[in-house]
């Protein structure tokens, strides 16, 4: 299973080099200002997201870097954390990184066809990023939705009940960066009993 | 105090001790692979599991909980064993099978432990984990697939080693240990975490494939590659010193060594010199020992006999020494000198030269002053020390000298020695932490005193020691940091004569070029051999290095691992190493050399064996007496108040891989050499 947040290598892209921009300065500034005194090293999983956020969705060799001379650690103190943890990615992902859940309850619920749907709307295998640079499509355990199953998670948001068809749709308008409707796909509020259309 | 019971049986224990020391104490042996005594606490291996009554209704890992008063453990229950089982059929899941091609195989944690604790056979039948080998280095090398995730070697490198370097990435069942973008470790201390590996891991790189454990012989001595005398173990195979590991000696080196002792010696069996040569015209030509010896007699009648000069070298060891002295003043010369290096003693003030508070004392410091010294490359287990008291008191270091590389962070106070009239006036900016704290220490490193100025150095080190407050009679906190092993011993026995103090080089010029004298190089390569043009060189030694080319006459002698010598270390602590295996060629020890050339010459120097030789070293100086222990006073009677003048210094090591005639002759220093330094300075 291949997925950019699960690799233990750094992507070493060399004409590529990370500088925190202003608004992202400020702001790594602030969230170190939460720790107390030497004690600033705890900001290193915060500031991963914020490089991995401004650096369009991955870290590069440049950002962890850049990252370890922020809070003064060494690089292979901050590689540990970046590779620990899925949610960093280290390898270059699409526009839309999208983890689509395979877990029993949503895999019941016919998850495998979203894969199928994904594959052929992107063109692209499972944890590579497709020629258009729209998507980066992943398999991932359970993401904790199991009531609106199936489901996937794009970038920072859930979108569930998904069937063949509005998952199509969703990634075709994603694909013509159109909006979309976040959350249940059915109208669904929050996780309440779906009624049935006739009753 | 409190009291634990193990396996029903009651013992006291000391709080803040964890239930596995309890265990030891009680004699109970708790397996384990991620717990070490020097290293901080991780209780990820699982394999020390015990059962704790009206505890957690599980086993617990011993090495993490903390004992206390009325514990009840059980270490050999059924779930004791169980749990056993189950970890370490988990950890040879994805162990590979490979202990007949493996270099840790019959000396490996894992093999003796699953001959207790495995299975017969495996229940696994899915596929194997297959870590791909990483690169650390010219000294280390990995079989990665072999890990077992106890990280001793990432916390040695962290918290030991003070060098930031490995790391363990990702998790679980992807977990790997590497240096960050396989970059080399860079520290001297590196060769250590091949002895933390409690697989094979992490094997030495020079000693792959070379031999097993069952096939060596193993003799415990001592290191001469720097002045502390780690504690070592050499194995050899007939006339081959295979490897190298430390001894655990709490006063010296504890469980660690530097790379330079454990890896230089393969210089050990390249460039010796196993013949007697002499010289006929441009050319050294092989010969023996009777017409060498007959040749120096000759020479020596010639030339005079009381124009003698000796100068020993960095490995001279205590019985060349005086048999040295007792043949010159035989023939009625006193011109023998051991500071080729040019630095200063106060003369008969045996504190002016060692390292008087001892190695221990060190890690209590909490602030220490370097003047003019290195120590991450003059005495890399006694940097380590310093680091333990940087992390354990927040020890502040302050150093005078040009900027240096440590692992701790320390205060540049100035490039210039006269900085040291600042600190004894309070007006330096150091003063106030040196004078306020402690367990202050001041370590002067030879650099600091290879000038004509050393001697006020000395005295004005000495005199700031005296004011610091914890100076008394039995703490000095006045440290000389000697590079040599052969220094301290030297001195003790007063292998010095007055008119080399300024500047030996110059002042051996002269000699020469008055008198045309023989003079006798033991084992010294350090100073240059323009300076011996004119005389006629006779180098007693084991390698071909800079002098012996130019000798006239080469005398054999064997290396440290080949004969039983006397030293004392930095601290004035005797210690006496053992022959390892018997010495190459036609090699004969130095002080059966001298005896001879004495006959030959009529100088009546009484010993016969080596035990006379002993005897006279204790006549000479009864601190030999002792051996292993320490003998120092605390008066600094020399210090006095001088006027240092404005004066940069410059560190006397270029290469600390390669300093001296056995690492120069080693190839596994040369490509340390490349791939370490000579990186750092190209970065």
């Amino acid at each position: 299973m291949k997925h950019p947040g699960m690799i233990n290598k750094v992507y070493n892209v060399s004409d590529e080099i990370f500088n925190w921009s202003q608004d992202n300065f400020k702001r790594a500034a602030d969230i170190i200002k939460k720790y107390p005194d030497s004690r600033q090293q705890s900001a290193v999983i915060p500031l991963l997201d914020l490089a991995q956020r401004q650096n369009s969705g991955w870290l590069s060799k440049t950002a962890i870097e850049k990252v370890a001379e922020t809070l003064s650690m060494s690089y292979i103190r901050v590689l540990e954390v970046a590779t620990f943890y899925s949610m960093f990615n280290l390898e270059p992902v699409g526009e839309n990184f999208v983890q689509i859940c395979r877990t029993t309850p949503c895999w019941l619920r016919g998850s495998d066809k979203l894969v199928e749907v994904a594959k052929e709307v992107s063109n692209t295998k499972l944890g590579e990023i497709s020629d258009d640079k729209k998507f980066t499509i992943v398999e991932v355990e359970c993401l904790g939705a199991c009531c609106n199953a199936p489901m996937v998670q794009i970038n920072d948001d859930y979108y569930e009940d998904l069937d063949e068809v509005s998952f199509k749709k969703l990634l075709t308008n994603l694909k013509q960066s159109k909006e979309t409707i976040k959350g249940s796909q059915i109208g669904r509020q929050t996780s309440h009993p779906q009624r049935e259309k006739n009753a | 105090m409190p009291t634990i019971t193990i396996d029903d049986k009651k013992v006291e224990f000391e709080n803040g001790m964890t239930v596995m020391q309890a265990c030891e104490l009680a004699g109970a042996e708790i397996p384990r692979f991620c717990y070490h005594e020097k290293l901080s606490i991780a209780g990820n291996c699982r394999m020390c599991l015990v059962e704790m009554e009206k505890g957690p209704p599980k086993p617990v890992a011993s090495c993490a909980m903390p004992a206390g008063d009325g514990m009840v453990i059980k270490t050999d229950s059924e779930m004791v064993k169980k749990a056993r089982k189950g970890v370490m059929e988990f950890l040879l899941i994805n162990h590979p099978l490979d202990c007949p091609i493996c270099d840790q195989g019959g000396e490996c944690d894992l093999q003796d432990q699953a001959l207790h604790y495995g299975f017969d056979k495996s229940r696994y039948e899915e596929n194997k984990r297959a870590v791909k080998n990483k690169h650390m280095g010219p000294l280390v090398s990995t079989i990665m697939t072999r890990c077992i995730h106890c990280t001793r070697c990432v916390r040695f490198s962290t918290e030991v080693a003070g060098v930031d370097d490995l790391g363990l990435l990702g998790r679980g069942e992807n977990a790997e240990i590497t240096t960050y973008l396989e970059k080399t470790i860079d520290s001297e201390l590196s060769g250590n975490v091949i002895d933390l590996c409690p697989v094979g891991a992490l094997t030495s790189k020079p000693y792959s494939f070379k031999s097993r454990p069952w096939e060596l012989t193993k003799t415990e001595t001592f290191d001469v590659f720097d002045g502390v005398g780690s504690s070592i173990r050499v194995d050899t195979r007939g006339k081959q010193v295979l490897r190298v590991l430390p001894r655990i000696n709490e006063d010296t080196n504890e469980e660690w060594i530097s790379d330079k002792t454990r890896f230089a010696i393969d210089g050990l069996s390249r460039q010796r010199l196993d013949k007697v040569y002499i010289k006929e015209g441009d050319k050294l030509k092989a010969s023996d020992w009777n017409s060498a010896l007959n040749k120096i007699k000759d020479e020596i009648n010639k030339r005079g006999k009381d124009k003698t000069i000796s100068l020993s070298g960095k490995f001279t060891d205590a019985e060349t020494i005086i048999a040295s002295k007792l043949f010159s003043q035989g023939l009625g010369s006193d011109l023998f000198d051991c500071r080729f290096d040019n630095a200063q003693i106060i003369h008969g003030e045996n504190e002016s030269y060692k390292f008087n508070s001892s190695i221990q004392e060190v890690e209590k410091a909490d602030a220490i002053l370097l003047v003019g010294s290195n120590p991450r490359w003059e005495a890399s287990v006694l940097n380590a020390r310093i680091r333990k008291a940087f992390i354990d008191n927040n020890c502040k270091v302050g150093l005078i000298g040009p900027s240096l590389d440590l692992n701790y962070s320390y205060d540049k106070i100035s490039e210039s020695l006269d900085e040291l009239n600042n600190i004894l006036d309070k007006k330096s900016k150091f003063s106030e932490v040196l004078f306020n704290a402690k367990n202050p220490l001041i370590i002067v490193g030879t650099s600091a005193i290879n000038t004509n100025e050393g001697s006020s150095v000395l005295k004005i080190c000495a005199e700031i020691a005296k004011k610091l407050p914890n100076f008394s009679e039995s703490l000095n906190p006045l440290n000389i940091l000697n590079q040599d092993i052969s220094r301290v011993g030297s001195l003790e026995l007063g292998f010095v004569n007055k008119i080399f103090d300024e500047d030996l080089e110059k002042k051996l010029k002269e000699e020469i070029a008055l008198n045309k004298p023989v003079v006798f190089l033991l084992g010294l390569d350090e100073i240059h051999p323009r300076s011996l043009e004119g005389s006629f060189v006779v180098y007693c030694g084991h390698h071909g290095d800079v002098n012996a080319q130019h000798a006239n006459i080469i005398l054999p002698t064997p290396a440290y691992t080949e004969k039983s010598s006397t030293f004392m270390n930095i601290e004035g602590r005797t210690i006496q190493t053992s022959r390892c295996h018997n010495p190459l060629g036609d090699a004969k020890e130095e002080w059966k050399i001298f005896r001879v050339l004495s006959d030959l010459l009529n100088c009546n120097i009484e010993f016969n064996n080596l035990n006379d030789v002993r005897k006279k070293l204790i006549n000479e100086n009864n601190n030999f007496l002792a051996i292993l222990e320490i003998n120092n006073s605390s008066t600094l009677s020399f210090s006095s108040k001088e006027q240092i003048k404005n004066q940069n210094l410059s560190y006397n090591i270029n290469n600390f891989y390669m300093n001296d005639s056995i690492s120069r002759s080693s190839e596994t220093m040369a490509n340390c050499t490349n791939e370490i330094l000579n990186k750092a300075k190209a970065s």
